[in-house]
């Protein structure tokens, strides 16, 4: 056996050193990381991948480690990857989700990793993906992906997870916070935690009016629904298993209250995820969602290997010679993309 | 592609009641590009081994001020031996006697940083332990 299916074959025996560094390579991209990801590919695709986001100090950590509690009690077990904000000035970081989490230690059936957000801006950090694919092979039935404190537009977790739970707090802005576009958007679970403070009501109140203004008229089609119709290709895959997703009612996000610190109302929520882990699988858009989800990965990583070998093919002269073209404004930065990838083609 | 980075777990053993000197440290090794894994007060030793395994870390730091290092601090070590942790490198800061620092770094501790040491110091000597080829 080679050493990357020995160390996913440690992986998948529940070696939890093996699965932390492994992780570590993932961080830092590393080569070593690829053989191991593709021989634990297989394995993947069993955990139910739960997203909590919203603001800093909305709650977030306390609310996992509550989730993480209860789903324990119930039998199950589960990966947390919490995200926090790498400065962009030292490259540093301080991760502090694990505070929040101490009831955890020591349980066999949790593993929490740290992640520093190392640059990206979407509310994860970009090889999140990788980590919750390892945890996810490791055998947790459930992966919970805490993301960096996020504001109006850190909706990357949507596309990541299979359920995503918006943390709302009390106190945060008037009702037209609530019909902008952004995470809200992309709830599949609202929550107002911190309620037993004062304005949790109006909070609540806020955003079951945003939904029903969406539904209003003509039924407003999800963000995810529409994310789907952007991937043609892996539509047409999907649906050959399902004909018309839009004959299937859409799920509505329930909007619940929780304290968090005391455990109020965590139950329902965690309910309220595992109904929509059910709906998902129940009405086929499970299938809608992997597909288009699996479209983008595939196109971000040929993106990323072509543009590589392009800039390699090109290297040597052509594509700096070029920069100094377009600083003369001698050639237009169009025509100039368009000769160097008829070049990187032909040598090929 | 990202290089790699220092991931430092900064923990308090023990009954410690405030946790500012463990917080300036994790601010000036953040400052200084290191990832620091930041676990709050009354941690057992049990809790900040399992943490150093899960986070990977290359470094642990360690703040006492009650007292108890002589008894928390080999437990920590002996514990990141038995999993295999041996390569974690240990620091330690707080209010350690004189005469107990040359017994702490003989059980395996890299260095003790009392009150008034110098953050940019720490940082530095941190960095070096952490680059350096026996720390995986």
């Amino acid at each position: 056996m080679t050493d990357a299916g020995r160390t996913a074959e440690a992986i998948l025996a529940g070696d939890r050193r093996t699965l932390a560094r492994v992780i570590t390579w993932i961080e830092n991209q590393e080569p070593a990381s690829r053989p191991v990801l593709s021989a634990l590919y297989a394995h993947t695709g069993r955990a139910h991948l739960v997203g909590v986001t919203g603001s800093p100090g909305s709650g977030k950590s306390t609310l996992v480690n509550e989730f993480a509690k209860l789903i324990r009690l119930r039998g199950g077990t589960v990966g947390i990857v919490a995200v926090d904000p790498t400065s962009p000035f030292s490259g540093g970081a301080v991760l502090g989700d694990r505070i929040r989490m101490r009831d955890l230690a020591g349980d066999a059936g949790v593993f929490i990793r740290s992640m520093a957000s190392r640059g990206s801006l979407g509310g994860l950090a970009r090889t999140t993906g990788e980590v919750i694919k390892v945890l996810d092979a490791a055998g947790f039935g459930t992966v919970i992906v805490e993301t960096v404190g996020a504001g109006q537009s850190e909706v990357e977790i949507a596309r990541t997870a299979h359920t995503t739970v918006v943390v709302q707090a009390p106190g945060m802005g008037d009702d037209i916070q609530v019909i902008k576009a952004g995470i809200l958007e992309v709830a599949d679970v609202l929550v107002v935690n911190k309620a037993d403070r004062p304005g949790a009501d109006s909070a609540v109140k806020a955003l079951q009016m945003m939904q029903r203004l969406g539904r209003d008229g003509r039924p407003a089609m999800s963000l995810h629904r529409r994310w789907y119709d952007s991937q043609p290709r892996a539509m047409e895959w999907a649906q050959a298993l399902l004909p018309d997703l839009n004959s299937v009612d859409e799920w509505e996000p329930p909007v619940l209250q929780t304290v968090a610190i005391s455990g109020e109302g965590v139950e329902e929520v965690l309910d309220a995820i595992r109904s929509h882990w059910d709906y998902l699988q129940r009405s086929g858009e499970l299938k809608f969602r992997e597909a288009a989800r699996i479209e983008r990965e595939l196109d971000l990583l040929l993106r990323e290997k072509l543009m590589a070998k392009l800039l390699n093919r090109t290297r040597g002269g052509e594509f700096e010679s070029m920069l100094g073209r377009l600083l003369e404004r001698e050639i237009d930065p169009y025509t100039a993309a368009e000769l160097l990838v008829h070049r990187g083609a032909d040598c090929g | 592609m990202d290089e790699k980075r220092i991931r430092v777990l900064v923990a308090k053993p023990g009954l410690d009641g405030h946790d500012r000197g463990a917080k300036v440290v994790a601010r000036a090794l953040r400052d200084a590009g290191m990832e620091v894994i930041y676990t709050g007060l009354r941690q057992t030793p049990e809790m900040i081994v399992e943490a150093a395994l899960q986070e990977d870390v290359d470094v642990v730091g360690l703040s006492i001020l009650s007292g108890a290092h002589m008894a928390l601090v080999p437990r920590i070590l002996e514990l990141l031996s038995n999993q295999g942790l041996e390569n974690v490198r240990v620091f330690l800061g707080g209010i350690i006697p004189e005469e107990d620092v040359p017994l702490l770094k003989q059980m395996g501790v890299v260095e003790v940083f009392g009150p008034g040491a110098n953050t940019q110091t720490i940082a530095q000597v941190i960095r070096h332990v952490g680059h350096s080829p026996e720390a995986s």
